[in-house]
């Protein structure tokens, strides 16, 4: 008893999609759009992905078990990409005086100067 | 198929008959393929987090130095990267029409189509041979020999690090599947696999479509995406 056996057409099918997207990323890329370019072409390559894993890779027609190692590998890269990135973009967003903006640079707050306290503070010196 | 049924068999104390395919801890074959299947995606998660953390390096040093970038990117061929997509979607299709043969019996086929894959594979890999030598000759490749003309050279040596170490590992994935299958299709060949029992044709597949989609993203990433900022 082997896995799902899909009809020839349905291959050639996704493989004459998989080719008309290759081309249209490969056109896109000689287009100046700006910011643009960059999510397009990822839109693409994550579309072209998921027709390999749900047809070349019978995804679609695996157990749920199957279907959950599946999503589960894509859950790992979104926490190690998306955590990742949203730390290291977001670093120059908000600088304390003295700090460096701009992407990537680590936020320098002011050494602080907690000298260590002489002599008798109100709080902790003033004993019984 | 009766006859190694009946020879298994007597091998054992009991008398319980099955196929010679089916592992003693496995109550059937579906239940030994559903295992199979699981155990594969189990190794192809722990693959996508090992490409995973190449991709994540490649992000940031992008967000970093994108003139670097945009102009590294810029001495990749355009042509050789995009007719190497061709190839290794066209490999993934005949692994595919393999798997499918293999599931339906067909010897000569699921080994034809094998053959046609490795030879898909090899051109893949011949292409990228082509790439790297050229990479040598204009002194891309980090190390001291590194030369890059304009102000970018420092950032443009990390992109081409990248650039041979996602490249490579990818590479040498796909001499580990050309081993993989060349091994799958002796196998086919000497009629090991039926209608019932065609899993290691399929979990090559699986391994084989992987490397495939890695290849889908490597394409975009460093031939394509910083490309357009020229022509604005």
């Amino acid at each position: 008893m082997a896995g799902h056996v899909s009809p020839k057409s349905t291959y050639y099918a996704i493989f004459a999609a998989l080719m008309v997207l290759t081309a249209v990323t490969v056109a896109v890329a000689f287009v100046p759009l700006g910011s643009f370019n960059f999510p397009v072409a990822i839109g693409i390559a994550i579309t072209k992905a998921t027709l390999v894993i749900l047809f070349f890779m019978h995804a679609k027609y695996s157990s749920r078990l199957t279907k959950l190692f599946v999503g589960t590998a894509f859950f790992f890269l979104i926490i190690l990409l998306g955590l990742s990135l949203t730390d290291y973009m977001s670093r120059g967003l908000k600088t304390y005086p003295g700090g460096a903006a701009g992407a990537g640079y680590g936020v320098r707050t002011p050494t602080p100067s907690r000298a260590p306290a002489s002599g008798t503070s109100s709080e902790e010196g003033a004993g019984h | 198929m009766s006859d190694a049924l009946a020879a298994h068999a007597g091998g054992h104390s009991g008398s319980h008959a099955h196929h010679p395919a089916q592992q003693h801890h496995f109550d059937t074959l579906t239940q030994q393929h559903e295992a199979a299947t699981l155990g594969m995606w189990l190794f192809l998660i722990t693959e996508v987090m090992f490409f995973g953390g190449l991709f994540l390096a490649y992000m940031l040093y992008r967000v970093w130095y994108p003139e670097a970038w945009s102009e590294a990117s810029l001495e990749l061929d355009v042509v050789l990267g995009g007719v190497n997509t061709v190839v290794l979607i066209g490999s993934s299709l005949t692994m595919a029409l393999a798997v499918r043969a293999a599931q339906t019996g067909l010897r000569r086929a699921t080994v034809s189509w094998l053959l046609l894959t490795m030879a898909l594979g090899l051109t893949f890999l011949v292409i990228k041979y082509f790439e790297y030598a050229e990479k040598f000759e204009h002194h891309h490749v980090p190390g001291p020999n590194f030369a890059f003309e304009g102000p970018h050279a420092g950032p443009a040596e990390i992109y081409f690090s990248l650039y041979f170490l996602m490249t490579g590992l990818h590479a040498t994935h796909m001499l580990i599947g050309f081993v993989l299958l060349s091994v799958i299709a002796w196998m086919a060949h000497k009629g090991r696999f039926s209608r019932e029992w065609s899993t290691p044709v399929e979990m090559s597949g699986l391994y084989w479509h992987f490397v495939d989609i890695v290849w889908i993203f490597l394409f975009p990433l460093l031939y394509l995406v910083d490309r357009a900022h020229h022509f604005a």
